[in-house]
């Protein structure tokens, strides 16, 4: 058979189709991409609180309270666990000025005390219990706690330098007087005089504890959130 | 602020001990709350349904919400019942899922809100039914196209800094975006018809001489036909190479349908002026003429409706396939028959199944040429039948396609409704309002607030009772909190229109001319008082949003321009500058208006008359970056 230009190119054709309809049936495996099934990957860790007898035991609020705060938490968080970009989220609905997601993460870390990526709403509870119900002394203890980014015990001037930095950002920019560079360096300057007892360049528990029992601003404000349930 | 999060403000009042120990200076009061619990006990089961329903039901799944413990934080001990704050048209489906164990989708049903209900409720989706699952499945899919068409929308206001490459490439997308775009599309468009018309008149005969039969127009003017395929070529040509040229991923678009159509459509041409006029050859160049007509696909990139249909006959793949397969089927069946019916009869065109298939294509697509007719009667018998079968095996999968092609038409179709420039300029506006106004509540509440605290009072009660009917106590729970952060920081939160006078004040002497709007908005220092005194001195959300936009434009310009010696001179003209009266002046207008901070120097005491609550409230405050004063 004498096969001239477009004969060939229909017979092409007709091959090509062929192998489409055999593809169609599953006999020659071509590569589609199933985006639909992706989108059945189960949901993600569901968390459920301990009883509420047990809350009540391990933290100084009452049932109401704890009821109240399971609700506001539940309402956020769904699935029972707050993961860093939520809590992030809700921390920055309240500065809406600023970029409150740094201080977020550190809150976040001094939150999840079993470090394992997710606060659930017993840390939570925990974490607040201490905040508001806690005797100075353990409060100061988690303000340390907060600033000691690495958790080694020792608060250095950079961790408290990243620390200044992120409650700066809260501010935004629209301040005033505006913000310069140097603000947060001087700030952590002006507590590390305060604090540093022995001027060895970090600041341990107790001189961050005794120093703040001999403030008397700092003393006062610990007192401030007493009341906010 | 929104309700849920109101939730979480004790955790971030909570989270502000944090900020204590470094703050330099005192915190201010906190507001007391007179043992007013805010009830959020409202005596209702789920917003105001009650669902009865027995407690073993329940007790069915115990890993959802309904079915375990976790209910017992929503139990309300006054009412005795348990009370959900959700959507009670919702919840139906979910609690019959407990009652017969299977989970419906209600298809008047948002797909998202359904979603958050399940979620709530910890329930996972799969379990739905097979008898509302497709549904729910395709809901969900439309939902997510729709979301990355939304994406893709955004993703196409760029920053107006492009390179040259990157505007090119802008421009051949997205004709509209500027005359040259435009002009250049609608010139190859115009070139792309003349090329089709070109080789279509080609062939036609035109004119004969009488001694030889009619001759096609190409041949006679072969010169002129010449020329103008070298013209439309050169012009494709040209565009092509550009299009590659301005491409972000040259790779990806060498290997895209659009530019093979390109090169196909250009190549005959270029392989026609290497070739040599051989006689071997013409068979394939003849050939290759052809391809000339692909030219008319490049249609599509300037019609839509031609991309959606492209479109959609990918996406109706198994359909097609389908009809593919069973049309092959009964081809060959009835072939197969007509060949055998009809072999007895003598002179029958049906000399092979091969040759029978031409004949079963024409009558089941109900053409029927008429050059192949059976002459038996079993061929006629049969024949009829095909035609009969032809019609629905035709017709079956078409309305699929039709369905699948009018899906994605009209989806297309609400996405350039979306993209109408107005729509998203109104949008975004009203959002930015409303959240100006969530920070310029702050600040107008702090003018208000401090009245409280200059006169030093431990909260008398007319004060309170004021304080209480201007903000409810969450919000001034929430202005206390931004209240310590600013004290902890030592700087205060200011709105963007102050923040661009100091600014401005601080950025004008380094760079005059940054930018038009810049001039329009204030000239000289001297004429800023004017705009302030015009200024309303509650920076809300009646701004309208354009002002909005050129502030915003400002500050755009501002970071750019601004920086380390900018905001120094703006400190240090707050420090000096008694000379420059035309400063002062300023000053003052910025003083009758809002807040602002005055360093403790008393050079600038001019300032210091005008207000005579100053004094107080300047030696309570230890920091020597700020002291706040406040008039009203």
């Amino acid at each position: 058979m004498n096969l001239e230009g477009l004969e060939m190119i229909a017979v092409l054709v007709v091959v090509v189709l062929f192998v489409k309809v055999l593809e169609q049936f599953g006999l020659l495996e071509a590569s589609y991409d199933d985006s639909v099934e992706d989108e059945l990957e189960l949901s993600a860790v569901r968390h459920r609180p301990e009883g509420l007898e047990q809350l009540e035991a391990q933290t100084r609020f009452t049932r109401k309270e704890l009821q109240v705060l399971y609700r506001g938490f539940k309402n956020e968080c769904p699935s029972g666990v707050v993961n860093e970009d939520t809590f992030k989220d809700i921390y920055s609905q309240f500065f809406p000025q600023g970029d409150a997601s740094t201080y977020a993460h550190f809150l976040f870390n001094a939150f999840d005390t079993d470090h394992n990526g997710s606060v659930s709403f017993e840390d939570f509870v925990m974490g607040l219990s201490i905040l508001l119900r806690g005797s100075v002394q353990e409060k100061l203890n988690w303000a340390f706690n907060l600033y000691d980014i690495n958790k080694d015990g020792y608060i250095t001037k950079e961790e408290m330098l990243d620390i200044m930095k992120a409650i700066y950002d809260m501010m935004g920019k629209c301040t005033y007087p505006i913000l310069k560079e140097e603000a947060p360096r001087q700030h952590v300057e002006i507590f590390f005089q305060k604090m540093d007892k022995n001027k060895d360049g970090v600041v341990t528990i107790d001189e961050f504890i005794d120093c703040c029992q001999n403030d008397e601003n700092i003393m006062r404000s610990m007192q401030l959130f007493e009341n906010v349930i | 602020m929104a309700a849920g999060v109101a939730a979480w403000l004790p955790f971030a009042r909570a989270a502000a001990i944090g900020w204590m120990p470094v703050a330099n200076c005192p915190m201010p009061v906190a507001p007391r709350d007179h043992g007013k619990r805010q009830d959020e006990l409202i005596i209702l089961n789920v917003s105001g349904r009650r669902f009865q329903t027995w407690r073993t039901t329940l007790d069915r799944y115990p890993d959802t919400l309904l079915g375990s413990s976790e209910k017992e934080f929503f139990y309300n001990e006054e009412t005795k019942e348990y009370f959900f704050d959700r959507d009670p048209d919702a919840f139906r489906s979910i609690l019959n899922f407990y009652r017969t164990g299977k989970l419906h989708y209600p298809r008047h049903e948002c797909i998202s809100a359904y979603d958050e209900e399940l979620a709530f409720f910890g329930i996972i989706p799969e379990i739905i039914g097979d008898c509302c699952y497709e549904e729910y499945k395709d809901r969900k899919r439309e939902n997510a196209e729709r979301l990355m068409d939304d994406q893709e929308e955004n993703k196409d206001n760029k920053l107006p800094n492009m390179n040259f490459r990157e505007t090119m490439w802008r421009a051949f997308e997205n004709p509209h975006t500027s005359t040259m775009a435009l002009v250049f599309y609608y010139v190859t468009g115009f070139f792309i018809a003349i090329s089709v018309i070109t080789n279509v008149v080609e062939t036609v005969p035109c004119g004969s001489t009488p001694n030889q039969k009619d001759v096609p127009c190409g041949e006679r003017y072969t010169v002129a036909f010449f020329c103008m395929d070298t013209a439309c070529v050169m012009i494709f040509t040209v565009e092509y190479l550009m299009r590659l040229f301005a491409a972000p991923s040259r790779y990806r678009f060498m290997r895209s349908v659009m530019s093979i159509i390109d090169v196909v459509a250009i190549l005959p041409y270029y392989i026609g002026l290497v070739m040599t006029n051989n006689e071997d050859v013409s068979g394939a160049f003849v050939t290759l003429r052809v391809f000339r007509v692909f030219r008319i696909f490049k249609f599509s990139r300037h019609s839509q409706g031609l991309r959606i249909l492209g479109y959609t006959l990918k996406s109706c793949a198994s359909e097609l396939g389908f009809l593919l397969f069973s049309l092959t089927m009964a081809i060959i069946i009835f072939a197969t028959v007509m060949f055998y019916a009809e072999k007895g009869s003598s002179s029958s065109k049906f000399t092979s199944i091969p040759a029978s298939f031409w004949y079963t294509i024409v009558t089941m697509t109900t053409l029927g040429y008429g050059d192949m007719v059976p002459k038996t009667i079993a061929g006629k018998i049969f024949g009829s039948i095909c035609s009969l079968s032809g019609v629905l095996v035709i017709a079956l999968p078409v309305p699929v396609i039709v369905s699948n092609f009018s899906r994605i038409y009209h989806q297309n179709q609400r996405a350039d409704k979306r993209r109408a420039q107005k729509v998203q300029k109104a949008r975004l506006a009203r959002i930015r309002v409303v959240k100006t106004g969530m920070s310029s509540a702050f600040l107008h509440n702090k003018r208000n607030g401090l009245f409280n605290e200059l006169l030093e009072l431990p909260c008398s009660e007319e004060v309170e009772q004021h304080l209480s009917k201007t903000a409810s106590l969450l919000e001034s729970q929430h202005h206390h909190l931004l209240h310590c952060l600013e004290k902890t920081t030592a700087h205060e939160f200011v709105d963007e229109q102050l923040y661009e006078q100091n600014c401005r004040e601080g950025a004008v002497q380094s760079y005059p001319s940054c930018s038009p709007s810049l001039s329009s908005q204030e000239g000289p220092t001297g004429t800023c008082c004017t705009h302030q005194a015009r200024k309303n001195p509650l920076p809300d959300a009646s701004v309208p949003p354009t002002c909005q936009g050129a502030l915003q434009e400002l500050s755009a310009v501002h970071i750019q321009c601004s920086d380390q010696p900018a905001l120094s001179t703006s400190r240090s003209s707050l420090n000096m500058k008694l000379d420059d009266t035309s400063r002062l002046n300023c000053k003052s207008g910025l003083i009758t208006t809002a807040i602002i901070s005055i360093p403790t120097p008393p050079a600038v005491s001019p300032e210091g008359d005008s207000q005579p609550l100053t004094s107080p409230s300047m030696q309570t405050i230890a920091s020597s970056n700020a002291v706040k004063v406040s008039t009203l």
